[in-house]
C-alpha cells in the first residue's frame, strides 16, 4: 500500500470505530434516560406501569397542598380531566407552582402515590407547556384546552 | 411616527442586502469589477440603516412609546432605564433585530479590515453574507415585525420577564450573538472558497482570526449564561442541559474543532475539505441555535410560535443554507482537496483524534436535543431526555482529549517520532498521581474529585512544561507568538475548567432545610443561622428578605440575604445570595414561608457550600481569552512583509502557489 492509501484506511478505521463506539453508548444512554410524560388518567388506565420513573403532567388540585408541620415534606393532587393522583415531594417548590396551575413532576409509583424527586412549574398565568398540553388533548380527546395559552413567551 | 421610520429603514436594508448579496455574485463571475465594487458600499449602507431601525427601537423602549406592541408587551412604567434597553433584546422579535445588527457588525468589521484581500474573494464573502443577511431582514419583516402597532395605545406595558431583569441578562446575549454571528464569517469564507475554486488556497489564513474571535464571543457568552442560571435561576445549578443551552453548546463544540482544523490547514493544507465542511456545520448550528431558542420548538419554558408562518420560513430558510452550502460542497469539494501527508504519529493525527471526538459530542448533543422533536414525529409519545444521557457521554467523549492534550504542542507536523513525547508522558504522569494522592487526603476518598485533580494535573503539567521548553528553546521575542500564546492560554482554561467542574460536582452539599427564626442548621463546616424575613422594595418589586449569617467555627464568615422578589405584574422571582470566593461558594436561596399566612415563622431554605465552582467559568474565560489573543496574532494581519519575516510559515507559500 502507498502512504496515501495507509493514511486513509487508517482515517476511516479512526472514523468507523469511533462511530460504531459513539452510537452504541448513545443507544444505551438514550434508553436509560428517555423520560416519558403521562396524565393522572393515562396512569390510572396502566399506560405507566412499564417505565421505572417517567413524568407526571397535570393541574394541581385547588385545596390539596398540605405541608407537613416539621420537615419539607409537602403533598397534593395532581388531576386531568379524569383523572386523579396524589403526589409526594420533599423539597422546595418552584416560584410558579401554585393551585389550579399546570406542573410536571418527575419521580416514580410508590403504590398508589406518585413520589416526585423534582417538580417544574415553567410557566406563567396562562401559559400550560406545549408537550403538556398535547398529552392532555390526547389523553380526552374532545376536550379543548385553552387555545389562548398557545404564545410566544419570553425566553431566558 | 418614528416606529414607521424604523420599519422604513429596514426595508430600505432589505433593498442595499439584496444588492449586496446579487451583484457583486455576478461581478465575482463575469469579472466585472464595478459591479464587485458595489459590495462595500451597500454592505456599509445596510449596517447603517440597521443600526437606525436598532436605535429607534431603543428609543421606543427608553420613552415607553406603548403604541408600539413589541415595547408594550415587553416593558412598563416601573422598569428601570437598564432593564428597558436589555428589553429590546427580551423577547422574539426584538432578538432577531438584535442578530442583524451583529451580522451588519461584523459585516463592517470585515468591510474595514479586509481592504488587502483579492477583490473577487472579497466580492463573494461580502454577498454571502448579504443573503444571509437578506434571509432574516424578510424573516423580520414578513413574520416578526417589532415595530407593529399596537391601537388604542395602553395606559402601562406589561413586563420584562422577572427572570431577565438580571445584569448577566443585559450582557448575555449580544456576546452570545456576536459568537453565533461570527461563525457566519468562517461560513462566508467557506462558501466563497467553494466558489473561487482552488484559486483561493489562502483564504483559511484570512479565516483564522474571525473564526478564533467569533469562538472567544461564544465562550464569553456561554460562560455569561451558566453565570447567570447560576446566580438568577436559583438553583445553584451551573449547566443543566437544557435544549435553550444545547443550542449554544453545539456550534462552540464543533467551533473548537474547526479552529484546529483550521491551523491544520492553514500550516499544512491538509484537511481542506473537512474544515470547508465543519465550517459549514459550525454556521448552520448557530442558525438552528438561534431559531430552536427563539421559537421555541422544543418544550422549554414557552409554546411554538403562534404565527405558523414564522415556523415555516424558519424550515425553509435553514433547508436552504444547509441544503444549498451541502450542495455547493458536494460539487466543489473535491478541488479543494489536497495537502501534505502525514504519519500516524504526529500532530495532524492528534488534531484530527479532537476534531472526531468534538464532532461526536455535537452529534451526541444534537441528537439529545431534538430526540423530543423526533419521538413525537415518529408516534413514540412525550418523550424528553434526561441530563445524565449528556452527562454519560459527554465526559467518556473529552476523555481521550484530555489525554492527549499535553502532547499536542510537542508533536511535530507531519511526522514525530516518540522517545520525545516519552519523556512528556512519564513527567505529567508522575505528577498527576502525586497530586492525585495528595488531594485523596482532603476529599474524603471522593472518587471523582480525585480523578479531576488528577486530569487538571495533566493537562496543566504538559502545557507548562511546553511554557518552560520554549522559554529555554527560543531566542527572546521569538518565544511566545500571540497565536502559540492563546493556545497556551486555552489549554491552561481546560485544566481550571476540570478542576472546578470536578470538585464542585463532586464536594458540593447541598442541603434542604426548614427554619425558624433563630434555627442554626450546620452544612460543609459552616452554620447558617436564619434570623428572620423582612420586606424590602426596590424600583419595580417587593420582597420577602430573609437574613441569614454564616460562621464557621463560631467566627463570622458573611451575613446573607437572599430574596423572594414579586414584582409588578404578580411574577414571583427567587434572588439567591451568594458569598463568593476562590475556593468555594456559599450560596443560599430562600423557598418559600411553611404558613403562606405566617412570613414571618419557619421558611424553607436551601443551602450550598460549593468548593471551587468560580474555576468553571474561570477555565471558560481563559478559553475565551485564548481565542481573542489568537486572533490578534501579526501574522494573521494582511501585509505582504509578514510572510517574509516569519519562518515558521514557510508552508504558506506552497499553500498559495
Amino acid at each position: 500500500m502507498n502512504p496515501t492509501r495507509q493514511r486513509r484506511l487508517t482515517l476511516i478505521i479512526a472514523i468507523l470505530t469511533a462511530v460504531i463506539v459513539a452510537a452504541a453508548l448513545v443507544v444505551y444512554a438514550l434508553q436509560q434516560n428517555m423520560n416519558y410524560l403521562f396524565t393522572p388518567s393515562q396512569v390510572q388506565a396502566g399506560d405507566a406501569t412499564s417505565y421505572k420513573t417517567f413524568r407526571l403532567g397535570g393541574m394541581v388540585k385547588a385545596g390539596s397542598i398540605q405541608r407537613s408541620s416539621d420537615s419539607l415534606k409537602v403533598t397534593f393532587t395532581v388531576v386531568d380531566a379524569s383523572g386523579v393522583m396524589p403526589v409526594e415531594y420533599n423539597g422546595i417548590l418552584p416560584d410558579l407552582f401554585r393551585e389550579n396551575q399546570s406542573v410536571i413532576a418527575t419521580g416514580h409509583m410508590d403504590g398508589a402515590r406518585f413520589v416526585a424527586t423534582e417538580v417544574l412549574a415553567k410557566h406563567d398565568e396562562t401559559y400550560m407547556p406545549k408537550e403538556l398540553k398535547d398529552a392532555m388533548a390526547k389523553a380526552h380527546a374532545g376536550k379543548r384546552i385553552d387555545e389562548a395559552a398557545n404564545q410566544d413567551k419570553p425566553q431566558p | 411616527m418614528t416606529p414607521e421610520l424604523g420599519q422604513l429603514a429596514l426595508i430600505l436594508a432589505l433593498f442595499l442586502a439584496i444588492a449586496q448579496s446579487v451583484l457583486p455574485l455576478i461581478g465575482a463571475w463575469r469579472g466585472n469589477r464595478a459591479l464587485m465594487a458595489i459590495a462595500r458600499p451597500a454592505a456599509t449602507g445596510q449596517a447603517v440603516f440597521v443600526a437606525l431601525a436598532f436605535a429607534i427601537l431603543v428609543w421606543a423602549f427608553l420613552h415607553f412609546d406603548f403604541s408600539v406592541l413589541y415595547v408594550a408587551t415587553n416593558s412598563n412604567l416601573q422598569l428601570p432605564w437598564y432593564y428597558r434597553v436589555a428589553a429590546v433584546w427580551g423577547a422574539h422579535e426584538g432578538s432577531m433585530l438584535l442578530w442583524v445588527l451583529i451580522l451588519n457588525v461584523w459585516t463592517l468589521a470585515l468591510v474595514l479590515l479586509s481592504r488587502r484581500l483579492p477583490e473577487a474573494f472579497l466580492a463573494r464573502v461580502l454577498a454571502v453574507l448579504g443573503i444571509i443577511s437578506t434571509g432574516f431582514l424578510c424573516f423580520i419583516l414578513f413574520t416578526s415585525n417589532p415595530f407593529a402597532r399596537l391601537l388604542p395605545m395602553p395606559a402601562d406595558g406589561g413586563d420584562l420577564n422577572p427572570v431577565l431583569q438580571d445584569p448577566g441578562m443585559t450582557f448575555h446575549p449580544p456576546v452570545l450573538y456576536m459568537g453565533y454571528v461570527g461563525f457566519s464569517v468562517a461560513f462566508a469564507f467557506s462558501i466563497a472558497a467553494l466558489l473561487g475554486g482552488s484559486m483561493e488556497q489562502a483564504w483559511v489564513r484570512w479565516a483564522r482570526p474571525w473564526t478564533n474571535a467569533a469562538w472567544g464571543f461564544l465562550s464569553c457568552g456561554i460562560v455569561a449564561g451558566s453565570w447567570w442560571a447560576y446566580a438568577e435561576l436559583g438553583w445553584g445549578g451551573w449547566w443543566f442541559w437544557d435544549p435553550v443551552e444545547n443550542a449554544s453548546f453545539m456550534p462552540w463544540l464543533v467551533g473548537v474543532a474547526l479552529i484546529h482544523a483550521q491551523a491544520v490547514t492553514e500550516k499544512r493544507g491538509s484537511l481542506r475539505a473537512w474544515t470547508i465542511l465543519l465550517s459549514l456545520f459550525a454556521f448552520s448550528l448557530s442558525l438552528l441555535g438561534t431559531f430552536l431558542v427563539r421559537s421555541g420548538i422544543l418544550t422549554s419554558v414557552h409554546a411554538f410560535a403562534s404565527d405558523p408562518r414564522r415556523g415555516t420560513y424558519i424550515l425553509c430558510f435553514l433547508a436552504f443554507v444547509v441544503g444549498g452550502s451541502l450542495l455547493l460542497y458536494a460539487l466543489r469539494a473535491p478541488k479543494v482537496a489536497g495537502g501534505k501527508a502525514f504519519a500516524l504519529i504526529s500532530r495532524e493525527s492528534a488534531i484530527l483524534v479532537g476534531n472526531l471526538m468534538f464532532t461526536v459530542a455535537a452529534a451526541m448533543v444534537l441528537l439529545g436535543t431534538l430526540f423530543p422533536l423526533l419521538g413525537d414525529a415518529l408516534n413514540l409519545g412525550k418523550i424528553s431526555v434526561g441530563p445524565p444521557y449528556f452527562g454519560l457521554l459527554f465526559p467518556l467523549l473529552m476523555l481521550p482529549v484530555v489525554l492527549l492534550l499535553p502532547f499536542g504542542p510537542y508533536l511535530r507536523w507531519g511526522k514525530s517520532d516518540l522517545p520525545g513525547l516519552k519523556q512528556v508522558l512519564v513527567r505529567v504522569a508522575v505528577a498527576a498521581a502525586a497530586c492525585a494522592l495528595i488531594a485523596a487526603f482532603f476529599v474524603q476518598g471522593q472518587l471523582k474529585a480525585i480523578a479531576g485533580v488528577a486530569s487538571a494535573v495533566w493537562v496543566g503539567v504538559g502545557v507548562t512544561l511546553y511554557v518552560i521548553k520554549r522559554w529555554r528553546e527560543m531566542s527572546a521575542g521569538r518565544r511566545y507568538p500571540a497565536e502559540m500564546t492563546g493556545m497556551l492560554l486555552a489549554h491552561v482554561g481546560v485544566a481550571v475548567f476540570l478542576i472546578g467542574v470536578m470538585l464542585s460536582e463532586s464536594l458540593s452539599v447541598t442541603r434542604d432545610v426548614r427554619l425558624a427564626p433563630g434555627q442554626v442548621a450546620a452544612i460543609g463546616g459552616y452554620e447558617f443561622r436564619f434570623d428572620g424575613v423582612t420586606q424590602a422594595t426596590g424600583p419595580n418589586w417587593t420582597a420577602e428578605q430573609g437574613v441569614v449569617t454564616v460562621t464557621r467555627n463560631g467566627s463570622p464568615v458573611a451575613v446573607m440575604h437572599p430574596q423572594k422578589r414579586t414584582y409588578a405584574r404578580e411574577q414571583v422571582q427567587t434572588t439567591s445570595a451568594i458569598d463568593p470566593g476562590i475556593t468555594r461558594d456559599i450560596y443560599v436561596a430562600l423557598g418559600e414561608p411553611m404558613d403562606p399566612n405566617h412570613v414571618e415563622g419557619a421558611w424553607a431554605l436551601r443551602l450550598y457550600t460549593k468548593p471551587f465552582i468560580r474555576w468553571i467559568w474561570g477555565g471558560g474565560l481563559l478559553m475565551m481569552l485564548g481565542g481573542f489573543v489568537s486572533a490578534a496574532d501579526r501574522r494573521f494581519r494582511l501585509k505582504r512583509e509578514v510572510e517574509a519575516a516569519q519562518p515558521s510559515t514557510v508552508t504558506l507559500k506552497e499553500s498559495q502557489a
